[in-house]
């Protein structure tokens, strides 16, 4: 038989298939957000086997030495602390703390809150009542005054933090991972691949997941910036990282008593946060559109129009 | 309706109950009790005296029976520090974070909707990027830093207004500020939204065709539709706004709940932490309840 | 210049959208004058809308952009006015009804606000308006009026809906009354009620009526004057008998010759074996009896229909089959075996040899896999075919066999048109070479040609492939062309079985009688003759 709908309405042309890459490459916000992120998970990374020493380094004549002068060496670019140690190779130490912990928190919560999400979606409805519960108990308290007293029973440390971080953290992956994952399975493509005898697994690797993730993918970037915050307003509270270590909060903290005297210490680490958190927004904002098949014709028409 | 609202009651209980679980357990079961209450610097004799008097070398059980039991009557014990009733003093701090809290979150409402809505009838043009950047920002800056930042700029450069305390009006400005950044950078994105897709509703179209004014299409028959979603979030934050209290009230010594609870931590008096999470959980159950009678007030769907 | 009430000339619109300029209307004329009713006909994105949108300039500009034409409404072009002056005219001098009442009402405020809010809008006094809701809502034939003004929307039924759009939209006694698609989403039985309501009212008020459907039936039932719009313009314009009898433009005669509902009715053959038998099966969720003692019998190679309107229960009889849903007693013999008590690996093998194919083929399939993989996924799920040459040599196969091409197993679903993906889903039941195959409302959502084309499909798979049907659905026509033994279901029971001819041509059952009076005609002759055989008796 001959089909008249094929030569009636023909497919909407094939749009060339854009890569995420490319798709970055469209919205200059995002993009210049994902080139900065990259270089503070690099500083983060390399940050303290380079510089760990320098930034330790106690310099009795460089206290509260003012940023913008050479005189130093580049290190002293942004100024000196209050004992001397270079704030630039300090910030670029820092990086690690403040990243692990945010890391650490983010990637944790969303691994237990999606797998918790995926079995009360998935599971009878005990199962489930019994997992949004105790979400509930977690959800119905400020976040950062669980943090404070758990932080207290348990005593402030890096992986005291990111626990308590990522358990603050779990409801909204359960929470949005639940949501979807029962909305999805009544989709007709899932019942679809039950009529055709799909397992549980598959339906769950091959039909939810994929739909899911994008969303939690999206939801963790714009998490990382809401837990980095929460690690600092923790450190600069005096509960968080202690000394030695060092995050960017701590840095704010520690500058405080110099507000006056020697503004410097305490606006960098302000600033390093401000960015990052930002270029967090400006991602998870784009990822939203570019990860949502029905919104990413707003990148792809955008291409077009440029070129 | 009234389903509705006893099915959230419970579930409140429930929260508040596994609550008090949790603070009872990590209090006692994670060290020593008498550690954990007592100050740092207390004698071994002190400390045997303390389980004596708290009933700490009774059963397990038994011992949470008369916490419960405690609980039950708000009964928190004594502050260490200021030898008065823990609750009496965290009430005192509440009788201030409310008004703080409260005014902050009113303005944030009314500055939310407003600019929201101007925001989504302007989609894509000059207004809706400020309210879009204005929304990043709140949502992206650390206000703790923010805080300290504004008392270097407007109380110490220019000497505007005061730096901590709660005197006179000019004592609320900051705080009230600082506060506002973050729910307002979140609450403004959503009505945003909530509105965009509530003015391409299909009823809007009838209301359109039927002749109905632009004002009236607007804030009746778009508005109350479009702050169902936003209900929500208003919620979440008004519990979040305590997170913001705890940095606020620290940095501009504002006595409220947050300052309390820090400095009750620093300070060790664990009494006063105990009676202030309850008493912050009772309060943030009742909001949920107002919360939940304003979304059926607003929602027939959810009263019937 | 003639004197229509209402006169649309030369108009054409343009949409922006992000892959470019689309003309949704070229030059399209139409008038309608008082008391006279004019049908607007069209397939899903032929345009058919949007000129009476730009009547009540409600057309959302941008995207839309209303390139040259005039609407003359009693003088003045409508087109030229100031808002305001538009703006006072809608509901009061032009008013329009929508398709689906349920979201075109507001969910949050009561029924009567909204009604009465027809007229305060337009500065009358609220209690007089009130007076002519009560009036109006009892005219419809809402029951318990009174009651029903402080009701909310959603408390009514689909069909109850639509006749409060209607007595909203007659409150300030409207010239014109604009009706798009009213009827579309109700079951027969109430389509028939409402067009006829719709007609008293004309009758009584002698309001001039456009109405825009994509139902050669309705047009047939109720309209004076027809236009038939494709691709943005009119091909077609005049008395319905004359187009649907002398049909000129071939785009019309094939409209025409794709109404279900004509073609010759099939013989059983039942001296093939049984293949799927189920024995009073019950299902009830809570209070609603969604499935009482039902039985049936499907022999195979034959294509057992079963109809019934919304909330039937016929869409839970094909689920609870397939055990997407768990029947609360009774049994589902496949070749002989109780699918409802089958073990895993028995199950497996079921969902082999029986498959489905849903209703709206862009939410059954998955958005974010290739045609390729969504024909491969049964083998993957049944383990066969591992040789992955051979299986591209089968999805080639397979799409030629639904009048698809090779090189479209690279695309993606959201790439195709409706009848494309339905053909998709097609070629994804026919992969595991099924002996069964369950359609629930299988070409309910395609366009009336698309239609004729997927049955025709359907039918020749059936001829050379032998595989069975269970046809769910709710149009009769199309299933007096393709069933040959059909159940009509009502509440959760059968009321009435047997073959295709008995059932069409000597129904039993008043409801069966019911349905078929109910279920328009496309020629307005024997809707004509219809008429008055409903009206003597």
């Amino acid at each position: 038989m001959t089909d008249q709908s094929l030569s009636k309405t023909p497919a909407i042309a094939e749009p060339r298939s854009t890569s995420m890459l490319s798709m970055l490459w469209r919205d200059k916000l995002a993009f210049c957000s994902a080139v900065v992120l990259l270089l503070i998970v690099l500083c983060a990374l390399l940050g303290p086997a380079l510089l760990g020493d320098l930034a330790t380094s106690q310099n009795l004549r460089g206290r509260n030495s003012p940023p913008f002068d050479l005189a130093r060496g580049w290190a002293f670019f942004l100024g000196g602390d209050s004992l001397g140690r270079p704030m630039l190779a300090r910030l670029i130490v820092a990086a690690r703390s403040t990243m692990m912990v945010a890391a650490g928190a983010v990637v944790a919560a969303l691994a237990v809150g999606a797998l918790l999400g995926l079995v009360a979606g998935y599971m009878g409805k005990t199962t489930s009542q019994v997992i949004m519960r105790l979400a509930d108990v977690i959800m119905s308290f400020p976040s950062l005054l669980i943090a404070v007293v758990v932080l207290y029973v348990l005593g402030p440390s890096i992986p005291n933090m990111i626990l308590v971080l990522a358990i603050t953290r779990i409801p909204i992956y359960l929470r949005t991972t639940r949501a979807e994952v029962l909305e999805v399975r009544e989709r007709m493509f899932v019942q679809a691949a039950v009529v055709m005898g799909a397992s549980h697994w598959r339906i769950i690797a091959r039909h939810i997941l994929p739909v899911v993730a994008p969303t939690l993918v999206t939801i963790a970037t714009l998490d990382f910036a809401f837990v980095m915050l929460a690690e600092s307003s923790l450190s600069f509270l005096g509960i968080g990282i202690q000394p030695p270590d060092i995050t960017w909060g701590l840095m704010v903290s520690q500058g405080r008593p110099y507000l006056t005297t020697a503004w410097w210490l305490a606006l960098w680490p302000g600033v390093c946060i401000v960015i990052t958190t930002l270029a967090l927004n400006l991602l998870s904002n784009w990822m939203r559109i570019a990860l949502d098949p029905a919104q990413r014709w707003r990148l792809e028409a955008r291409s077009t129009k440029d070129e | 309706m009234t389903k509705l609202i006893g099915q959230r009651v419970i579930a409140s209980l429930l929260s508040l109950l596994g609550l008090m679980i949790l603070v009872f357990f990590l209090s006692r079961l994670t060290g020593d009790p008498a550690v954990l209450f007592l100050p740092i610097d207390a004698t071994e004799e002190m400390k045997s005296q303390f389980r004596t008097l708290h009933g700490l070398d009774l059963p397990l059980f038994e011992q949470f029976g008369r916490y419960v039991w405690d609980l039950a009557h708000l009964d928190f014990g004594e502050s260490l520090r200021k030898a008065r009733p823990a609750i009496d003093i965290v009430l005192e701090a509440y009788a201030w974070t409310l008004p703080l809290a409260g005014i902050t979150m009113g303005l944030v409402v009314v500055a939310a909707v407003i600019l929201g809505s101007l925001a989504a009838f302007n989609v894509g043009g000059f207004f809706d990027r400020l309210v879009s950047i204005v929304s990043l920002i709140g949502a992206s800056a650390p206000d703790f830093w923010i805080a300290i930042v504004a008392i270097v700029l407007f109380s110490i450069n220019l000497g505007w207004l005061p730096t901590s305390g709660v005197g006179t009006p000019w004592h609320w400005i900051l705080p009230v500020s600082v506060l506002f950044i973050r729910p307002f950078g979140l609450i403004v994105q959503v009505v945003r939204g909530s509105m965009l897709s509530a003015l391409s509703a299909a009823y809007v179209k009838t209301a359109r065709a039927k002749g109905v004014k632009n004002l009236p299409l607007i804030f009746v028959h778009t508005l109350r539709n479009a702050m169902l979603p936003v209900i929500t979030v208003i919620g979440d934050q008004a519990a979040a706004l305590l997170n913001g209290a705890v940095i606020v009230e620290t940095i501009f010594g504002f006595p409220g709940i947050g300052k309390l609870m820090i400095d009750s931590i620093l300070q060790r008096d664990f009494n006063v932490v105990l009676a202030a999470i309850m008493v912050t959980a009772i309060a943030i159950f009742i909001m949920n309840v107002l919360i939940d009678l304003a979304y059926g007030l607003l929602d027939p769907r959810i009263r019937h | 210049m003639n004197n229509a009430l209402l006169e649309v000339r030369n108009l054409s619109v343009d949409f922006h959208t992000a892959r470019g300029t689309v003309h949704a209307v070229k030059n399209v004329s139409w008038s309608v004058n008082r008391g006279e009713t004019l049908a607007i006909l069209g397939e899903s994105g032929s345009g058919k809308s949007v000129s009476a949108s730009a009547v009540m300039n409600i057309l959302d500009m941008p995207p839309a952009h209303i390139v040259s034409g005039e609407i003359f409404y009693d003088g003045q072009d409508l087109l030229k006015v100031s808002y305001e002056t538009h703006r006072a005219l809608n509901g009061k001098k032009i008013a329009m009804i929508f398709q689906d009442p349920l979201s075109h009402l507001n969910p949050v405020y009561t029924v009567g606000w909204q009604i009465v809010e027809m007229m305060t809008a337009h500065g009358r006094p609220a209690d007089m308006a009130r007076a002519r809701a009560l009036e109006l809502i009892k005219r419809v034939g809402i029951p318990d009026p009174e009651a029903a003004l402080h009701k909310y929307p959603h408390q009514f039924s689909g069909g109850q809906r639509q006749r409060l759009m209607i007595a909203m939209a007659l409150m300030l006694k409207p010239d014109i009354l604009i009706a798009d698609e009213p009827t579309t989403a109700l079951d027969v039985t109430i389509q028939a009620d409402v067009l006829a309501l719709l007609k008293e009212l004309q009758a009584e008020t002698g309001m001039g009526l456009v109405l825009i459907t994509h139902d050669l039936g309705v047009v047939a039932e109720i309209a004076d004057r027809v236009v038939v719009m494709s691709k943005g313009e009119i091909v077609e314009a005049g008395t319905p008998r004359d187009v649907y009898h002398n049909a000129q433009h071939p785009y019309t005669r094939q409209l025409i010759g794709a109404a279900p509902g004509k073609g010759e009715i099939k013989l059983l053959d039942s001296a093939e074996p049984v293949l799927l038998e189920t024995k009073k099966l019950c299902k009830t969720y809570g209070e609603f009896t969604a499935l009482k003692d039902v039985s049936l019998v499907l022999h195979r190679g034959q294509c057992l229909a079963v109809v019934g309107e919304s909330g039937s229960g016929k869409s839970t009889l094909a689920r609870s089959i397939l055990r997407l849903e768990k029947a609360d007693s009774g049994e589902a013999l496949w070749k002989g075996k109780d699918l409802l008590a089958m073990n895993a690996r028995d199950l497996l093998g079921m969902r082999r040899e029986i498959q489905m194919v849903f209703q709206d083929p862009t939410q059954s399939l998955n958005p974010r896999m290739s045609v390729y993989q969504l024909i491969s996924e049964g083998w993957d799920i049944h383990k066969l075919m591992p040789d992955k040459a051979a299986r591209q040599t089968r999805v080639a196969e397979l799409l030629a066999q639904v009048g698809l091409a090779p090189e479209h197993a690279a695309r993606y679903p959201h790439q195709f048109s409706g009848g494309q993906r339905q053909r998709i889903a097609i070629a994804r039941a026919l992969a595991l070479e099924p002996e069964l195959i369950i359609c629930d409302e299988a070409v309910s959502a395609l366009d009336v040609s698309i239609q004729a084309q997927v049955i025709a499909l359907l039918d020749d798979l059936r001829k050379r492939l032998g595989i069975s049907f269970l046809f769910i659905a709710h149009d009769l026509g199309v299933v007096r062309d393709f069933a040959d033994t059909v159940i009509v279901m009502k509440a959760g029971e059968i009321v009435e079985r047997g073959p295709t001819r008995q059932i069409f041509e000597a129904p039993q059952h008043a409801y069966t009688q019911r349905l078929l009076a109910a279920n328009l005609d496309p020629d307005p002759e024997i809707q004509a003759q219809r008429r008055l055989a409903g009206a003597t008796p």
